[in-house]
């Protein structure tokens, strides 16, 4: 996972669109986001989803790669409790979460930017509501715009490597 | 007699353990010493800034730096020592993933001056004087390093060659890293020298930890008896081995105290903290949420846990809203 700014130019723009990430599980709410789609049921189209084998393969540093990358909020979807093709993957994401949160919450991320929700394969129309309600909550509490600031907290280093090449440049002169 | 390889030491924000293990070499110092020059200890040795100046760029082989950076005088000097030497080794937790020092980071520089010159309870200050970076004196101006909004690991100031892990690295290591710098074989650059398996691998109680380990409560160290021979997970005490790059000979366990993580992760993990969330949560034995938070409960302090020597090297590096 290297260092890949890739959405700066959404974030920094003035007209300003929330950007979520959302990891669905292949068996449950993927198929159900694939449902919504077939099913010509409109959703806001600020999120990006990434199908994975199942949402306890969400790994937490998923999640904090895609807050760092620029994203605003991240949504989990998996299957409801009991129905978890890998019989025990969701309940490992939901413990994750719950500390997830406490960590994202102590390092200034707020609560309502991640968010976990049980869509089974069926619930299409959970799919639209879940992410059309999350992008207005995020909406609500405005850009994250990690990348911007990670490059405002290295703006400091910049005068000292200047000087540093400065220097370089007179001794090799 | 051509001369000898030159090295360096140095050290930014950090404790000193760092120096303290280097002289921890015991007699192997003498074999160091014998081998190479050092031209370059502020800690034991009276060479200055200037001389370090006036040496040729790249005319040292190896500088071992230790410790966070934090003030633009450790920026300079990490600069300084970049263009003088061939081989940059950042140095303990610290120069390696922000170390100790890194978890100011969950401050801003504004809440970290106030509670250090003004609210500390053994402060008296009721002008409320903060250090300046420059203060007019008799006729003369005294300066001090500017104080940086942020902990930063070595390598997010300057390239760095190889790591040497740990608070401190063992002697053991430092003496292999010696060297292997000497021999001419060098290892990839980036390379941490220091075995890349997880601490649970070596650890002497490897035996003892079950394949599920269904945690019920977490229990802190200080207020349990611990069993010495058992698991620190299987008895409930957070142990960071799982998220842990092993070489530390296990000296915490062998102390009956459990990992807390100085060696930062294996290659394979980008954010130790993450990692160390991801492995403790799926072990609490617990479905329903109240129960599951409960649980969960028992770990006052996350960020300081699990990032205790890696925050500024996390994929966040800090508290965002500070």
């Amino acid at each position: 996972m290297e260092d890949r700014p890739i959405t700066d130019k959404l974030v920094t723009s003035a007209d300003w669109e929330p950007l979520i990430v959302a990891f669905f599980c292949n068996w449950c709410t993927y198929t159900a986001a694939d449902l919504a789609g077939v099913s010509r049921m409109g959703y806001d189209h600020n999120v990006r989803v990434i199908r994975v084998m199942c949402s306890g393969r969400v790994d937490p540093q998923f999640v904090l790669d895609a807050f760092a990358h620029g994203a605003d909020g991240v949504l989990i979807g998996g299957c409801h409790p009991g129905d978890c093709h890998y019989v025990e993957g969701n309940y490992k994401t939901l413990r994750r979460y719950y500390l997830l949160k406490r960590v994202l919450r102590d390092l200034g991320i707020e609560e309502g930017r991640l968010r976990l929700e049980w869509i089974a394969a069926s619930e299409g129309e959970k799919v639209a509501k879940t992410i059309n309600e999350m992008v207005e909550q995020v909406r609500a509490l405005g850009p994250l715009r990690l990348t911007r600031r990670f490059k405002e907290w290295d703006a400091e280093l910049a005068s000292i490597e200047a000087q540093a090449r400065s220097e370089e440049v007179a001794t090799h002169a | 007699m051509p001369d000898k390889p030159k090295v360096a030491f140095y050290w930014c924000a950090s404790c000193g353990g760092c120096e303290e293990s280097i002289v921890d070499l015991a007699e192997d110092i003498l074999e160091v010493a014998q081998a190479v020059d050092i031209v370059f200890w502020p800690v034991a040795m009276d060479f200055k800034r200037k001389h370090v100046e006036a040496m040729p760029d790249g005319s040292i082989l190896a500088t071992m730096v230790n410790g966070s950076i934090r003030t633009s005088e450790q920026e300079e000097m990490a600069h300084l020592l970049r263009r003088k030497s061939q081989i940059l080794i950042a140095y303990g937790s610290c120069a390696h993933t922000g170390g100790v020092p890194s978890l100011a980071n969950q401050f801003s520089k504004e809440q970290i001056l106030r509670t250090v010159y003004e609210e500390a309870p053994t402060v008296v200050n009721e002008q409320k004087v903060r250090p300046q970076p420059r203060h007019p004196y008799d006729g003369t101006a005294l300066t001090l390093p500017e104080f940086r909004g942020l902990v930063r690991s070595l390598d997010q100031v300057v390239e760095v060659d190889y790591y040497l892990p740990g608070c401190p690295p063992t002697p053991k290591l430092l003496k292999q890293a010696v060297l292997t710098l000497l021999s001419g074989q060098l290892p990839p650059k980036g390379t941490v020298l220091a075995p890349d398996t997880a601490q649970c691998d070596s650890c002497p109680r490897k035996e003892s930890k079950p394949a599920d380990l269904k945690i019920t409560e977490f229990k802190r160290p200080h207020w349990t008896q611990i069993d010495p021979e058992k698991c620190f997970l299987a008895q409930g005490i957070i142990c960071m081995g799982p998220a842990t790059r092993s070489g530390c000979e296990a000296q915490c366990i062998k102390g009956n105290m459990p990992c807390t993580g100085c060696f930062g992760p294996t290659s394979r993990v980008r954010d130790q903290g993450a990692k160390i969330l991801s492995a403790l949560a799926s072990s609490v034995d617990a479905r329903e949420p109240e129960e599951i938070e409960k649980i969960l409960g028992g770990i006052p302090d996350p960020v300081g846990t699990f990032y205790r020597y890696s925050l500024a090297k996390s994929l966040l590096r800090a508290k965002v809203t500070r």
